[in-house]
This record gives structure tokens, C-alpha cells and sequence, in this order.
């Protein structure tokens, strides 16, 4: 038996070291960004690669199927552009979902593809982000693409971005082209909301490893932190608790068995803030009143539950709660209305169109709704508005007033993420139109609308 | 500020909770189970028949375990279903039982050997059947008219399966476009499929198979012994110690060892390898799998090492 299979069939752990379990409950979600070939899947394997994540049988796969395809040296985007068509094509179609970490953090990483027809994709993998990885070639600079991601992840509210100018081997690791870009960047990025504290630029050469991990000596006028450094030391900021407690209703409990015959919970995962035993709160849409009389968590009663928890509570009177139903503070309520203003990013290839019939789920409830103005959309490369246009295209993104058939309890997306979102989708085929953010979210759009 | 000093300044301020500093902490594991029972009661909320995949293994017990919470103190809502390729492991098969009874679940389970016995499926020349739970899978489903489908799989397991979406949908044929994939936003999943079509659902998409084995610890999830160290006869093939059984071998020149080990994926029995290992407990399986050079899949299941796209031709079947 040969040395190779032997290492593939027997677990060797490293003989000697210390394994530092990992205890991390500090996390950071990352999503990566910017236009096609500008090596965004090339980075991805890169920081896994150097940060030690890719396993003994991954690595041996990818360097074998480079060695298929012809080349000298691994290519490190074969890591994560998982499928048949993205290998063919050298490209990434959709977003992959990698998880690593190092002596300081956990990441969860969504890689995102760079072609205009997958912004979709890029828009999925931003969603939950804390932190954008926006990669621009040294060579090109700031472009379309680069433009349209930015404004996408500023609509978004993705905190944080860092600017890699990725190829600077390729500039010869030219300061002037670094600062230039930088410059041009950071216009486009405080246009769209972001301080300059919120954009960090890293000059770094995916393929050879500069700046990514470690601080390059060939850019020795860099003096900021490799990529790593960054992500491992960024402040993340927690979901905020001073916010108004927000429940939306996903299911009715009632077990009706001979040990909980009276038992009836709302479960739900709180969108925001805080719930305790005892508060007074609403049931909205219908408005009634009552009191929790337990928060009933996975392991059992709790005094309180924060954000991001699944809970089920139970309430002292006997109300009519059902699916879709949103449990809220009573001292600071959302407001429950049948129309509203909200902005879009149109996700599918066919176009929105003034009074198209369409559904929106918003928390637990899915509703009928009419687009029934396109009052603005937002020209993200001039970063300008168009009143009134006569439809919403493909990665377009727009203000647009919604009239449902039933009311919702809403907030801003500005306040609060859970209860300020809602999808679009088609009520013939089921598929997803839109990303909706209720309110402006969007700096330039919202002075544009204001003007 | 202390610990104490903390809690001596929330319990001044009960009543405007708006204000206290320190609120509880999700951590990690809590975060992963709160988005996992989320992802459960969506799906209870939003469609007719669904169903849990459950094989016994890790994955599937964790699943289970998580519906369970879920839905508490109410019986969890849904059956179970399993694709029973006929070269199980006994052991697991007499856990999956014991765990069905113990909770008063239904199990509706697909036999392989059915197919093979009456010709619609032929056995492969290498002897695995793996790929085989195919077909027997989508009848159950269309059968039953199951239309969500849980499963077990993580993003972490493969790079075809960490591009795949919660809620995934499957057309008429059971299979996967990963093309044509819908947006994913947020924590707002698009359970909309028409007539025919069905939802797979993958409640532990963001686990890794660290997060799984901590869980297991944290929550004492009893698993089938497989998981942890054991003597056991065992020969070499394709890179793997296999076990002998109804699957097949040891052939003639494949030599039997007696030897410790553990299983740290459990499938079908002619493909799943045992590994060398002394990880009798959790604790000490956790320490293995955060020193481990190899993927669980690389490590252990020979079907995925067959071509650099084995994982997505069978997804795109309609595989789990």
C-alpha cells in the first residue's frame, strides 16, 4: 500500500502540537463582492488555504484537477466554485457558503459571484453580512460592477467594507495605482453613506499571497493590516437590544396531551429586542392587549430572550394569535398599514411593471400586493435618480409603492433588519422577485427623494 | 464591572429592559439552534406534508433532536422517512428503531432491496448502493405526497452542498438546477413550489461538523456506538477499512484486520469507511475532528471520491 492511500485512510492528528479547540463565540459574517475575474474565488482559497482550513483530501482534489486542466502551480479557486459549470467556465455562479476560523474568530464566509447576471447571487450572499470583501483589479480599477456591489451592500446595510486591490504584482506594487484607486473608491463609498472609518483598502495579490495572510515586503509604503489581520480584529457590532421587542408569530403550539392540556405558545425567533416574563405587549394586526405570562425557550422557562433566539411565549388572556400574527412592545409599536414606501433591488429577469399583481412575505405572512407607483429608480453608477420610470429591470433598484391586501405591522429597514424586510415573489411560478427594504435606506436615494 | 455588579444592575432595572447593559448572549451553538428550529417551524407553518429524512446517523439524531425542541411540549408534527439500502449497519438500525419508539414517531421507510428484488434497480458492478437511494427516494416522496423534505446536509460536507440554499427546490423530476437557484434573503425562506414539486429543507446548512459534535456534547444527544472507538474486523480497500457484511468482502486478497475504530460518517456499509481512532467519548471525538487533516466525506465515503463532481451529479438526480 502506498504512502498516498495510507495517509488518506488512517486520521493523523498532528503528533506533538496542542490543539486549541475551538471556543469562539465571537463571529464574523463576511461576504465577498466585486466584478468577474477580478480573483474573488482566487482570495477565498487563498485565505483558507493560508489560514490552514482546507483539509489534507481537499487540497490533494485540487491539485490534481490543476494538474487535469495543465497547470504549474494550484489553482486555489477550484476550493470553492463547486460546481461543474463554474469549473468550466473559470467563474462563480453562485454563492458558496465557507466556514473557518483562527486563534481569534470564527468566520462564515459567503463567496459570491462576480457576473452581472448573478448579481441575484451577490445580493443573497450579502444579506446577512457584517462585513464586505470588495475586490477590484489593480489593472482596471474601480468599474461597473464595482459600483453596482457597492451601492447593493450600502442598500443592504452591510457595515463595514474593506476595498482589496487585488493584482498589485500586476501594477508592479505601485503606490500611485493603490492610492488612486483608493481615492476614487472612498468618493463613491461616502456618496453612498459609508465614513471613511467604515472602508479599510489592502493592496493584496490573491495568487501570491501578499497582504493576505501576512504583511507583504513588497509593498513596503502599505502600512495598514494584511486582510486577515482586519477581519480577525474588526469590531463587530452585536445585534443592538435597545430596540422595540418584535415577535413574529411562525406557529401555534398546543400539545392538548394530558400533561399540557391548556397549553397554547406562540413560537417564534425574536426579530428585535428584548422579551420578559411579565411585559405588557400587542398582537398585531388585530391590536389586542395582554401580558406574557412565560417565555418558554428550547430549554425550558427563561426570565427573558433576546434577539435571534427561537422562543415560544405565552400570553395571559385568551387571544385569537395565529401565523403571521406579530407579537410587539406595547410601549413602542410599529406601525400597521396597508400602503408604504420601500426600496427595492429586482432580482428576476422578468421586469417590474406599474400595478403588477405580486405577493409579499414579510415576517411570517405572505400577502397580496400591488406595486402601485414606481416613483424612482436609482442610477447606481452615477449614483442619480430617474423619476417615474416605466419599469423595474434585473438588478435595478428602485422606490416603489406597495398597497396589500391586508395590513402589516412594519418598521424601517434603518431600524430594525427582521422587521423592516420583505421578499417579493411571483404568485404563478413562486419564484423570488425582489429583495424589499421598507423606507430609504439608501443615502443618496433618500436625498434624491427628498429634493 | 463584576459579574455581580452586572446582575445587581439589571435586577434595579426590570422593568425598562431597554437600558440594561449586559443582555443574554446567543452564542454560537444557540445561534445555530435558534436558526435551525426557526427553519423547522417555518416549514410546519407553511406546508401540508412534510417529512424528515432519518437515517440514525449524527446528523439525522441532531435533526431530530432539534425538531424536537422545536415544537415541545407538542409531539413534533411530522413522520420520518428513511431510504434503507439493504447494506445497513445493524446497529443503527436497531438505534433508529429504539429512537422511533421512544418518541412515538411514525417511520416510513423505502427499501432498496425491494427494487433490486423486483428489477427496477440493478446492482452496480463496484457493489455500493448509495446512488441507488436515488429513485426509491423520490417514490416515497411522490408517494406519500410529501412536499418539504428535511435533511441533514451541510454546507461544510462539500463544495457542490456549500452552494446549496435551506430551502431547495426540487421540480416535478426531483432534481436540482443549482442555475437557477432563488435568492436567499435574510432569514425569509420562499417555501412557494407548484403542484409536483417539493422543498428540500436543510435545517443545519451553517454546522460544521465541528458545531454537530459540540452540540451532541452540550445537549448529551445519545448516538449509535459506531460514532465512537470499538474493536472490529476490518479490511483495506479503495484507500478505506471497510467492515465485512451482506455488502460483500473481504475478497481473496483483501487481508482482515482486527483493529480500533470509530465511524465518523455512517451510509451505506460497502461504501462508508471506519477510521483508526482511540475516541471513545465525545470529548475525545471532538478533539480528533479539530485535529483531523481529512474531511469527514474525504476520510470515510468512497461514492464521493469517484469523479470531481460526484456530489452534484447525484444532487442534481435528486439525491439527499
Amino acid at each position: 500500500m502506498s504512502n498516498e492511500t495510507e495517509t488518506l485512510t488512517r486520521f493523523a492528528p498532528d503528533s506533538g502540537t496542542e490543539v486549541a479547540l475551538p471556543v469562539h463565540t465571537d463571529l464574523l459574517r463576511l461576504a465577498t463582492a466585486g466584478s468577474v475575474d477580478d480573483g474573488k474565488s482566487t482570495l477565498v482559497g487563498r485565505l483558507l488555504h493560508d489560514t490552514k482550513s482546507v483539509l489534507a483530501d481537499q487540497l490533494d482534489a485540487v491539485h490534481r484537477a490543476s494538474a487535469d486542466r495543465g497547470l504549474s502551480t494550484p489553482d486555489l479557486s477550484l476550493l470553492v466554485d463547486g460546481l461543474r459549470a463554474e469549473r468550466e467556465q473559470g467563474i462563480t455562479i453562485d454563492v458558496a457558503y465557507r466556514y473557518f476560523a483562527t486563534g481569534k474568530r470564527t468566520f462564515v464566509l459567503a463567496d459570491t459571484p462576480g457576473h452581472v447576471q448573478y448579481t441575484r447571487n451577490t445580493v443573497t450572499g450579502a444579506s446577512t453580512a457584517q462585513l464586505a470583501v470588495l475586490l477590484v483589479d489593480a489593472r482596471k480599477g474601480v468599474v461597473e460592477q464595482t459600483r453596482r456591489h457597492a451601492a447593493v451592500l450600502a442598500l443592504l446595510g452591510v457595515p463595514r467594507l474593506v476595498l482589496a486591490i487585488n493584482k498589485i504584482d500586476m501594477v508592479d506594487f505601485d503606490e500611485s495605482v493603490h492610492t488612486a484607486i483608493a481615492q476614487d473608491f472612498a468618493r463613491h463609498a461616502r456618496a453612498l453613506g459609508y465614513s471613511d472609518e467604515d472602508v479599510v483598502t489592502v493592496p493584496v495579490s490573491a495568487l501570491h499571497g501578499d497582504n493576505v495572510v501576512e504583511r507583504s515586503e513588497r509593498t513596503p509604503w502599505y502600512e495598514g493590516p494584511a486582510l486577515l489581520e482586519h477581519l480577525e480584529t474588526v469590531p463587530v457590532a452585536p445585534d443592538p437590544h435597545d430596540v422595540p421587542f418584535r415577535l413574529p408569530v411562525q406557529y401555534v403550539i398546543r400539545p392538548r396531551t394530558a400533561d399540557h392540556p391548556d397549553y397554547r405558545g406562540y413560537a417564534g425567533q425574536v426579530a428585535a429586542g428584548v422579551v420578559n416574563e411579565g411585559d405588557e405587549v400587542v398582537v398585531l394586526p388585530s391590536g389586542a392587549r395582554s401580558r406574557v405570562s412565560m417565555v418558554d425557550t428550547p430549554d425550558g422557562r427563561a426570565q427573558s430572550a433576546a434577539a435571534g433566539r427561537s422562543i415560544t411565549v405565552l400570553l395571559e388572556d385568551d387571544l385569537d394569535i395565529a401565523r403571521g400574527d406579530v407579537i410587539v412592545s406595547a410601549a413602542e409599536q410599529p406601525r400597521v398599514t396597508d400602503e408604504f414606501d420601500a426600496t427595492v433591488c429586482w432580482l428576476a429577469e422578468k421586469p417590474l411593471a406599474p400595478n403588477a399583481k405580486v405577493l409579499i412575505k414579510h415576517g411570517a405572512r405572505t400577502v397580496q400586493a400591488m406595486a402601485t407607483e414606481l416613483s424612482t429608480r436609482f442610477d447606481e453608477q452615477e449614483l442619480s435618480s430617474v423619476d417615474a420610470p416605466d419599469k423595474l429591470e434585473l438588478n435595478e433598484i428602485g422606490k416603489i409603492r406597495f398597497r396589500t391586501s391586508e395590513s402589516l405591522p412594519i418598521d424601517d429597514y434603518a431600524d430594525s433588519r427582521r422587521t423592516g424586510s420583505f421578499i417579493v415573489l411571483d404568485p404563478s411560478d413562486g419564484s423570488t422577485l425582489a429583495a424589499g427594504l421598507i423606507g430609504v435606506p439608501l443615502a443618496p436615494l433618500a436625498s434624491a427623494v427628498t429634493r | 464591572m463584576t459579574t455581580e455588579a452586572i446582575m445587581d444592575q439589571n435586577l434595579d432595572l426590570p422593568e425598562d429592559p431597554a437600558t440594561s447593559e449586559a443582555p443574554p448572549q446567543v452564542d454560537n451553538l444557540d445561534a445555530l439552534e435558534s436558526e435551525a428550529i426557526h427553519i423547522f417551524r417555518e416549514v410546519a407553518g407553511e406546508f401540508d406534508r412534510p417529512v424528515i429524512l432519518f437515517s440514525g446517523g449524527k446528523d439525522s439524531t441532531v435533526l431530530l433532536h432539534l425538531a424536537l425542541k422545536a415544537f415541545r411540549p407538542a409531539p413534533v408534527p411530522f413522520p420520518l422517512l428513511h431510504v434503507d439500502t439493504g447494506h445497513n449497519f445493524e446497529e443503527v438500525l436497531r438505534f433508529r428503531d429504539e429512537l422511533v419508539s421512544r418518541h412515538d414517531l411514525r417511520l416510513v421507510v423505502a427499501r432498496v432491496q425491494d427494487w433490486i428484488d423486483d428489477g427496477r434497480l440493478s446492482e452496480r458492478p463496484d457493489g455500493t448502493r448509495n446512488p441507488l437511494q436515488t429513485q426509491p427516494l423520490l417514490e416515497a416522496i411522490e408517494q406519500n405526497r410529501f412536499d418539504a423534505v428535511f435533511g441533514g446536509g451541510r454546507r461544510d460536507e462539500e463544495r457542490a452542498r456549500a452552494k446549496e440554499r435551506v430551502f431547495s427546490l426540487r421540480d416535478a423530476f426531483g432534481q436540482w438546477d443549482p442555475r437557477r437557484q432563488r435568492p436567499e434573503l435574510w432569514n425569509l425562506y420562499n417555501g412557494k413550489h407548484r403542484a409536483g414539486e417539493h422543498m428540500r429543507v436543510f435545517p443545519l446548512s451553517n454546522w460544521t461538523e465541528l458545531d454537530v459534535w459540540r452540540y451532541i456534547q452540550r445537549e448529551k444527544i445519545e448516538l449509535s456506538n459506531l460514532y465512537y472507538a470499538h474493536r472490529r474486523e476490518v479490511f483495506h480497500r479503495d484507500g478505506m477499512w471497510l467492515t465485512s457484511g451482506p455488502w460483500g468482502g473481504p475478497r481473496e486478497d483483501e487481508e482482515v484486520h482486527e483493529k480500533t475504530v470509530r465511524y465518523r460518517t455512517i451510509g451505506d456499509g460497502s461504501c462508508t469507511g471506519a477510521v483508526e481512532s482511540e475516541a471513545y467519548t465525545v470529548d475525545d471525538v471532538i478533539a480528533e475532528v479539530a485535529a483531523s487533516h481529512l474531511t469527514e466525506r474525504g476520510a470515510t465515503r468512497a461514492d464521493d471520491r469517484m469523479s470531481e463532481a460526484a456530489m452534484e451529479d447525484r444532487k442534481r438526480e435528486g439525491y439527499f
